[in-house]
């Protein structure tokens, strides 16, 4: 998930705001409304998580290790967000937490306890596309589609922080978190610069109402 | 052409689901009760199992069951198969040893199956396995393919001494050996085609599921030829009949090759799904991609070509130690053999060529088809060959390709293949057109005033694509036929789905498919669905590789709809009550010069159905037709693939500045599916020229095991491509598709490497051209140039 910040302006870098959400749950008496912990399964800890989703609010208790990108799928049956590596490398799992890309495979879904999450089932709004989701289809900016979601959501995160002026050198280097096997990415770089210009023309950079 | 027919840029079907999250791959599936499945592997390389402790696994909490190799064989499951036999020089068939799909007594590469622990969650899985003891005794291994057939080496198969699987020829050595006697110029080149890991971005996964009613298995996979798994998994593994057995290809996130074979890991899940009755999940992690999955290339070649007093080619031999793993992977035994060195002859008139291949085995995970198969490794070695002899000879390289392209056709080449039809001279003027090569030399003196240097490459690239005749295939050792089914279903409505054995994981068959049927049968492409990878809905199918989707898949929905609209006019006849060989069909009209009257498709679908206008005894209600077709020729997409790059040879650093690509694939169905096709191969034959490189250490661990170690291919390390095309159809498909699947692959290593030759006045740079192998190269002195 750092690529995608290392250029950015936002001070913050999103494992610092997990770290502080996460020490919140793992402290009792920080979060007095929760249940008593108990055990998972296998021993692990159960922590109650609540945020909300595209939207909807919504509360579970998991294993504390359970992953954003685990939650995201096992629990809210949310399965656009794609797992691709194990070593937040291939960005196929980027969802926007508060606003921000993060890389959902190494995101405890208990740091992200009270937070906003988007996913990409949850960026076309009242059935309209996103114009970054329509920029990808007009450009074909697609093949097997496995990588796609963190694809879009990303661009979207680009979009928003660079501007939709941004240059094809500029999206070429902040793609650097998200690896595609199918389209050697030109129609890739095609899309995001033309979805840039949608999301302008759309009369907002920004991503979508439900940040 | 209509404006969704063939030929038109049709935005993708597909698309609406993959954009908004609701795509289905096989992890996104879970079954009712499912298990989880998570498999202990090898840490060794070359070992002999001594013992496993299993005892405190299986009291592990939520576990249900851990196997090793024993349980396989009590329960009689048959091993994974090779399914191509190559015969020696000798005449001795391959020497293969056993693969089964968990390990018998002995462990043959780092990440090979040892035994599967099932448990409710994946967590208690995951946990249960590390509880599994087991003991290993280490043997030596065996890691470097130049030297595993030597004297003294660990034998890794008992069944195959010297490592060695076949030492495999073609072609005809006397005339060879007579023509390199009298050359006047001879190149030698020593190639290494790098090892690579196929890294399709969806993990391989599968999930097995018993109906203990029915007693039947169904198995969800991420598979590119679902059938072929199931008759693999049926016939010689065990698993089921083939009607007890259904196999499941939903959405596929790319495959590239490694996901045509059937591994151990969907075998054991649909064994155990039926041990334990309970469904059973395995979702690979990429670190076990890499460990496991079947990896790509992997050959030493030292290669010759003869040239005479005038310049023209007159011989070319190679010979090639190409490594297979630790087994023998599903087509192993065909990608260095026939998948190779049958297209040695590449774009030129070459009288006399040949081959040896040595297949060894190695402590290294199975190698086998990864894009392109053998047809990029022959590619190098040509366009390495050809661009080196050119420079020695002060031959501008362009033109020493065009003196010695052949120039008609059909044409036979001394490796059995027949080229059918093409224009080599139209595809390199229009590329050296766009290319802007008379422009070089300037661009070359301004690079030079930065301190850089400037290289340009060419590769002009032959192709085999269409796989293929069966009978052909058969005669060379495969064990299947290589046709392709269709169906074509109308409906009373007049909307049609469209059953095909190929399979879709991002060729956009769903849109293309649809196009060709939208065009012949005059219906609006909304109204066609194509529907693939489930062997319950569609009979059966050879599945989607090679470049054969579209000259074999589509050929049999070609041939499907011929029979669709014979009986199409039947039915109309007896409607417009004239006879039906009167009656014409265009534009998804019937008419006839017997009446005024027409009919629109929709309209004779409703009445093949109604079946009120003829009776039982003269035709048969309905209007569904399939069709098998075989081709009878491979297709020979060509092209020339133009990378001009820039070096710092103070850093290494390489940038492609420009990369022009010209290819004639014959008839397009849809180009702009077709440019994607070129980008994303291009990107991947660049990976590997310049990034990509498996490295197994002497203990036979993989060093290069995660993408923070593997160098993907990123948006930062390429630029955007000019892509054009001639077209020269395929005179032996009714559509005139040749394939684009695997062009840029096959083309782009050569070019690069030529360009950074070109670059550093060196001979030879080896792959992967990293910035530090490139600093090294452009600080070491120039190579000579000189003849043999």
């Amino acid at each position: 998930m750092f690529s995608l910040f290392r250029k950015g302006k936002k001070p913050a870098e999103p494992a610092q705001s997990a770290a502080s959400v996460a020490n919140t749950n793992a402290t009792p008496t920080a979060a007095p409304a929760r249940g008593t912990a108990t055990l998972s399964p296998s021993g692990g800890r159960m922590v109650k998580v609540s945020m909300t989703v595209n939207g909807k609010a919504v509360a579970a208790e998991v294993d504390a290790r359970t992953l954003l990108v685990q939650f995201l799928r096992e629990e809210l049956r949310l399965t656009g967000t794609h797992v691709g590596c194990d070593t937040s490398q291939c960005g196929a799992c980027v969802v926007h937490l508060d606003g921000r890309a993060v890389k959902s495979c190494t995101t405890l879904a208990a740091s992200c306890d009270g937070s906003k999450v988007v996913t990409i089932e949850g960026l076309a709004e009242g059935g309209k596309l996103h114009p970054m989701q329509e920029a990808f289809r007009e450009h074909h900016g697609l093949q097997c589609g496995f990588c796609t979601p963190g694809m879009i959501m990303a661009a979207v995160d680009i979009v928003a922080r660079r501007g939709s002026g941004v240059s094809e050198a500029v999206v070429r280097a902040d793609l650097e978190g998200n690896i595609c096997r199918c389209t050697g990415y030109h129609n890739i770089v095609a899309a995001v610069l033309s979805g840039a210009a949608g999301m302008a023309a759309a009369g907002t950079a920004k991503r979508h109402a439900a940040e | 052409m209509t404006a969704t027919g063939i030929g038109a840029p049709v935005k993708r079907k597909e698309d609406q689901r993959f954009i908004t999250g609701k795509g289905q791959y096989t992890d996104d599936i879970n079954r009712p009760g499912q298990a989880y499945a998570v498999f202990v592997r090898s840490p060794h390389a070359h070992a002999t199992i001594t013992a496993i402790d299993a005892s405190a696994a299986r009291t592990s909490p939520g576990c249900l069951g851990v196997f090793t190799g024993a349980d396989l064989a009590a329960d009689k499951v048959g091993n994974l198969i090779c399914g191509w036999m190559i015969h020696s020089k000798d005449g001795s068939p391959m020497k293969a040893g056993a693969h089964p799909a968990l390990a018998q007594g002995k462990v043959r590469y780092v990440g090979d199956h040892v035994a599967v622990v099932i448990a409710d969650t994946l967590a208690q899985a995951k946990d249960a396995a590390e509880k599994v003891t087991v003991e290993y005794a280490p043997l030596p291994a065996v890691t470097a393919l130049s030297s595993a057939q030597n004297a003294g080496q660990p034998q890794i198969h008992a069944e195959a001494p010297n490592n060695t699987v076949y030492q495999w020829h073609l072609g005809d050595k006397a005339a060879v050996d007579a023509a390199f006697a009298g050359a006047k110029h001879v190149t030698k080149l020593d190639l290494v085609n790098n090892r690579l890991i196929p890294n399709a971005i969806e993990p391989r996964a599968a999930i097995g599921d018993w109906d203990a009613g029915n007693e039947s298995l169904t198995l969800y996979t991420t598979s590119q030829n679902p059938h072929v798994t199931r008759l693999v998994l049926a016939a010689f593994i065990g698993l089921a009949p083939e009607h007890k057995l259904r196999v499941i290809a939903p959405d596929v996130g790319g495959g590239f090759g490694s996901k045509i074979f059937i591994y151990a890991e969907e075998t054991v899940c649909l064994w155990a799904a039926r041990k334990i009755g309970r469904p059973v999940k395995w979702t690979g992690e990429r670190s076990e991609a890499f460990l496991a999955d079947a990896h790509g290339r992997d050959h030493v070649t030292t290669a010759e070509l003869a040239v005479d007093a005038g310049g023209k080619i007159i011989a070319l031999r190679a010979k090639t130690k190409a490594n297979l793993g630790g087994y023998l992977s599903t087509f192993a035994s065909s990608v260095p053999t026939y998948l190779y060195a049958p297209l040695l002859s590449g774009q030129y008139d070459i009288p006399a060529i040949y081959c040896e291949v040595d297949g060894v085995y190695t402590n290294t995970a199975p190698v086998d088809a990864y894009r392109g198969a053998g047809r990029p490794e022959a590619t190098f070695v040509v366009e390495r060959l050809v661009e080196v002899a050119a420079r020695q000879l002060g031959k501008d390289p362009a033109e020493f390709r065009r003196q010695n392209f052949i120039k008609s056709f059909p044409h036979q080449t001394p490796v059995i293949m027949t080229y059918d039809a093409g224009d080599y001279e139209a595809c390199l003027n229009k590329a050296l057109e766009l290319a802007d090569y008379k422009g070089l030399g300037a661009r070359k003196a301004e690079s030079a005033s930065k301190g850089l240097k400037r290289g340009v490459g060419f590769s002009a690239y032959i192709e085999a694509c269409g796989i293929a005749p069966s009978q052909a295939v058969g005669s060379l050792g495969a064990g299947v036929g290589l046709w392709e089914s269709a169906e074509v279903r109308v409906n009373p409505t007049g909307s049609v789905e469209v059953l095909t054995g190929s399979h879709s994981h991002g060729q956009g068959h769903e849109t293309t498919f649809a196009q060709l049927v939208s065009q012949r049968l005059g219906i609006p492409i909304e109204q066609i669905t194509v529907v693939h990878g489930d062997t319950d809905k569609v009979q059966f199918g050879m599945g989607t590789y090679g470049s054969r989707s579209g000259a074999v898949g589509m050929s049999a929905i070609y041939r499907a709809i011929d029979k669709v609209i014979v009986k199409a006019k039947k039915v109309a006849g007896f409607v417009l009550e004239v006879p039906e060989d009167s009656i014409d069909f265009n534009d998804g009209i019937f008419s006839s010069k017997a009446t005024n009257k027409t009919l629109t498709f929709p309209e004779v679908a409703l009445q093949a159905y109604i079946a009120h206008k003829f009776t039982g005894a003269q035709l048969e209600p309905g209007l569904k037709e399939g069709a098998f077709f075989d081709p009878t020729n491979f297709t020979f997409p060509s092209g020339v693939h133009v990378c001009e790059l820039e070096i710092d040879p103070a850093t290494g650093a390489t940038r492609i500045d420009r990369w022009t690509a010209v290819d004639d694939f014959g008839t397009l169905v849809n180009p702009m599916i077709v440019e994607g096709q070129v980008h994303g191969g291009i990107v991947q034959g660049v990976g590997q020229a310049m990034l990509e490189g498996a490295v197994y250490n002497q203990e036979g661990q993989l060093v290069t095991a995660s993408f923070m170690d593997y160098t993907m291919p990123r948006a930062g390390d390429v630029p955007s491509f000019k892509v054009a095309m001639t077209n020269t159809p395929c005179p032996s498909n009714p559509l005139g598709v040749k394939g684009c699947g695997e062009a840029g692959a096959i083309a782009a290593p050569a070019a690069v490497i030529n360009a950074i030759t070109d670059a550093l006045g060196h001979e030879n740079v080896a792959m992967p051209a990293t910035p530090q192998a490139v600093w090294r190269a452009a600080n070491a002195a120039p190579q000579k140039l000189a003849a043999e």
